[in-house]
């Protein structure tokens, strides 16, 4: 039986390629289809929450500066790790992620808790000239973003665009979009509004310039937020960090 | 269809057929009497007209 | 070679005898030329609505392609006084080759230009001041652009070239719709070219491997659709009653990268503008990224090589592939096991445990048809084992067969989950991504080009067959020194992160770990040079060839020419009689 059919498979083009797509289909539905149901891969931590406007158009600076081909941004359980970057990474701190900035390289340090491990003045200075703070290092220059105004046009339309891959942002988040995204790098403002739709947003002037509202605003505010959502403090050894 | 049930199909039947497809196209490959077949379909790459230079 | 030129007389006189077909090509002539129009209007809005410079220069990209392409397709359209408009035949009947030779060339071209963006940025890690300050030009935004373009332009148009030539010769019959096979060839180039400029602009959606924005991924897979009813109509009117295995390579890379593409990239655009968002996130996100990840590898640089390696290397070598049986068998067991092993890309990360440790049984199961594959390929050449010696091309395929087998077995031991915790995040990883890239596909793909060229060009051979041996010990040297130096910097940069000393604590920063990298950045630079030189001799080869010169140089065999009687096969023979000597 099978023998004949086989021997069909190689004269008929269509069976051929049914079976081929079959053949290739089952690892990955076997694979995927789970984690959309799985317990630990949709659970919500406390603290995680969706990206203020601010930090979403700095997460997209990131991803346009290809930030991802030279840092990860996920923290493996491991004892050199937890020392040099934190807690492990928790897959509920990257359920907003559209895509995951997991990254695959680290030629420059995992980024996933850089926030608040540096002053905004070092992120600026790092960022223009990173030899001027770690000599060794052999990062790009990216000295334009704090002369480039900050893009502000669609901030509503990029909320949207989240709400409809299923991050919740609701209505009062996607028509305030663009008084958040100001508010967050006005320190002279009333940022209550703000926080009370993004609990534990960091506002101020992040590149040190209040005058202008530039790139290297939102690039600086999301590293500043990155890993500060869920609360580890009990679990990272706060001495002997390099 | 939840998750344990997929798994459970997946580690039972859908193990199963997967074997026995890789059993089947073995099987059939080796079967006693395919050499005529075999022998003249590794020869194809040779019957068009390059081949007679 | 007296076939090949009464051939081309033919053609001659076909055409020569104005062979026309009228009516159905006039009409699909205005359609396409009308489905470019309204192209030409998409990227017009495109231009007019953008908030962003790189939005608009895509557009502007889009609108010339479109002018042109209906420009060529109208220009087609001629006048005749017996039959009113018509669009005279592309083909004289035989095989159609126009688009063989575009490809050619195309990746010759692209592999040039892919390869000096490796080396440059493979400089920039030495040396960061060549990131020149502008946001061009920095190491972020130029690393898609090699990686596209080493794997989608060279290996992409590679790949589409030969497999235009296999799927015509193993069916024996003309491509189907030569036509629309021309759409295939200049709508990737497009693709390409949008992809590249997006890169540099700053449009990318940061997937690796997948980096084009939603619009250039709309247009692939309009390509790509294309490309597929091309290839299985040139399978759907074949001549041969059996379809060669060759074809059932090719045809898996093509439908696999269909389904791969299309589930990595769905996404949602902000507003009408280059910027989009995925649909997946976080874990489910990261599997799917490599499940295309690990199999953008598996189909495009295996399975559609492979499709190559069963065509070419019995070709070259004048003798049937060793064991057509066992060339099905790695078929079916390779396409199965290769889709699982993505999750070896994420081990000890948030992905769930069950998954990691599928994807790494997956992986180390997949070494088996891997090295049947291997296996196949090289013992194609029992019998014919010293062409080796006097035949460079065949030495290619030798080398890239020996390099598919080591990055197939380097593979599946970093895949195992504690040697992974050690070169997952360090350049061994990249070392083991340009052993298998540099010396499976790329002496594959030269192979391949020095295959083809002198038999689409119509010359007798290659313009030297001493440069590519040249081209052959230059690639050779250059994978040495990038997989060495890489090797050594990966281990090392896994081992020096995790040096504990006796305090208990950890002994390097990580910039100090970043400046012993220095020398070895440097070595790979230099494999990089080697190997970018080799393939502009190429280049020379080919350009000369395609002039129709000849090279006058001693042949490569010079004083012991190769002697077929004494090149036997392996005879089998009984065990015992293993230990006697064989003469």
């Amino acid at each position: 039986m099978i023998f004949e059919n086989h021997g069909k498979v190689e004269r008929n083009v269509t069976i051929l390629a049914v079976l081929t797509l079959i053949v290739v289909m089952i690892g990955g539905l076997v694979q995927m289809v789970p984690l959309f149901f799985l317990e630990n891969t949709i659970e919500k931590v406390e603290g995680v929450r969706p990206y203020t406007p601010l930090e979403l158009a700095g997460r997209n600076i990131y991803i346009r500066e290809g930030c991802y081909t030279c840092h990860s941004q996920m923290i493996r359980p491991f004892r050199d790790e937890a020392e040099r970057y934190g807690h492990y990474s928790l897959a509920a701190e990257s359920m907003y992620d559209h895509p995951f900035q997991w990254g695959s390289k680290r030629t420059g340090p995992d980024l996933a808790r850089v926030g608040g491990r540096y002053s905004d003045e070092w992120h600026v200075q790092h960022l223009m000239a990173p030899t001027k703070v770690v000599p060794e290092s052999i990062m790009p220059s990216y000295a334009f973003l704090k002369t480039r105004d900050l893009d502000m046009r669609d901030a509503a339309a990029h909320l949207k665009a989240n709400r409809a891959v299923g991050v919740p942002y609701t209505d009062a988040h996607i028509e305030n979009a663009l008084k958040d995204l100001k508010a967050q790098a006005d320190p002279m403002g009333d940022p209550s509004e703000l926080e009370s739709r993004y609990p534990r947003v960091q506002v101020r002037d992040f590149d040190g310039n209040p005058d202008r509202l530039t790139e290297m605003d939102a690039l600086v505010a999301y590293l500043q937020m990155l890993g500060t959502l869920v609360d580890f403090d009990s679990y990272v050894p706060a001495e002997n960090r390099r | 269809m939840d998750y344990q049930q997929l798994r459970t199909f997946a580690d039972s039947w859908g193990l199963l057929s997967m074997v026995l497809f890789l059993v089947g196209v073995v099987g059939w490959t080796f079967r006693p009497g395919s050499r005529k077949a075999q022998d003249d379909a590794r020869m194809i790459p040779f019957r068009d007209d390059e081949a007679e230079q | 070679m007296a076939s090949r030129a009464k051939r081309r007389k033919h053609a001659r006189i076909y055409r020569a005898n104005s062979y026309f077909r009228t009516g159905a090509n006039v009409m699909t002539a205005f359609f396409s030329a009308g489905a470019y129009l309204v192209f030409g209007i998409m990227s017009l809005f495109m231009i007019a609505t953008a908030t962003s410079a790189g939005f608009a220069i895509h557009g502007v990209i889009i609108l010339i392609a479109c002018i042109l392409a209906a420009l060529t397709t109208l220009g087609r359209v001629k006048p005749t006084e017996r039959d009113g408009w018509v669009v005279p035949e592309k083909t004289d009947g035989g095989y159609y080759d126009g688009v063989i030779k575009a490809g050619v060339i195309a990746t010759v071209f692209w592999g040039i230009a892919g390869l000096l963006v490796g080396v440059v940025i493979a400089a920039q890690l030495a040396w960061p001041v060549l990131n020149l300050g502008l946001e061009w030009t920095s190491f972020g935004r130029l690393r898609p652009l090699h990686t596209s373009a080493v794997i989608f332009a060279f290996g992409g148009n590679a790949l589409i070239a030969t497999s235009f030539w296999v799927v015509q010769r193993t069916c024996r019959t003309q491509l189907f719709a030569p036509g629309l096979s021309w759409f295939v060839f200049w709508g990737y180039q497009l693709f390409i070219v949008l992809a590249a400029t997006g890169y540099l602009l700053g449009i990318t959606q940061s997937k690796e491997y997948a980096e084009p924005e939603w619009y250039v991924d709309l247009w692939l897979t309009i390509v790509w659709v294309a490309y597929f009813l091309v290839y299985v109509g040139t399978i759907v009117k074949r001549r041969e009653p059996h379809i060669y295995v060759a074809n059932w390579f090719y045809l898996a890379f093509i439908i696999t990268i269909a389904m791969l593409h299309i589930v990595n990239n769905l996404a949602v655009p902000a507003g009408f503008g280059p910027k989009s968002y995925i649909v997946w996130s976080g874990v489910q996100d990261a599997l799917t990224q490599w499940w295309y990840g690990h199999n953008a590898v598996g189909f495009f640089l295996t399975a559609g090589f492979l499709g190559m390696m069963y065509y070419f290397v019995p070709k070259q070598a004048g003798k049937p592939v060793y064991s057509y049986r066992l060339s099905i068998v790695h078929f079916w067991s390779l396409i199965f096991l290769y889709i699982w092993a993505g999750p070896h890309h994420l081990h000890f990360t948030a992905l769930p445990d069950w998954a990691q440790t599928l994807g790494m049984v997956f992986s180390v199961m997949l070494w088996m048809p891997s090295w049947g594959g291997m296996i196949n390929g090289l013992m194609t050449l029992d019998g014919a084992w010293d062409k080796i010696r006097t035949d460079p091309i065949i030495r290619m395929f030798v080398a890239a067969l020996a390099f598919y087998g080591m990055a197939t077995f380097e593979g599946p031991v970093m895949s195992i989950r504690s040697v992974n915790g050690l070169s997952h995040y360090t350049d061994w990883t990249i070392g083991h991504v340009h052993s298998g890239a540099l010396g499976w596909n790329g002496m594959i793909t030269f192979a391949c080009v020095y295959f083809l060229t002198p038999r689409l060009f119509g010359a007798e051979r290659m313009y030297s067959l001493r440069m590519i041996n040249w081209h052959f010990w230059l690639a050779m040297g250059g994978i040495v020194l990038y997989a060495a130096s890489m090797w050594v910097a990966g281990i090392m940069q896994g081992l020096m992160w995790r040096e504990f000393n006796a305090e208990g604590y950890l002994v390097y920063s990580f910039a100090e770990v970043v400046a012993a990298m220095h020398p070895y950045y440097i070595i790979r630079w230099l494999g990089g040079v080697l190997y970018l030189v080799g393939a502009l001799l190429m280049a020379w080869n080919v350009w000369m060839t395609a002039k129709g010169r000849l090279r006058d140089e001693a042949p490569l065999d010079a004083g012991q020419p190769y002697n077929p009687s004494a090149d036997r096969p392996l005879e089998p023979r009984p065990a015992g009689a293993l230990a006697q000597p064989a003469e």
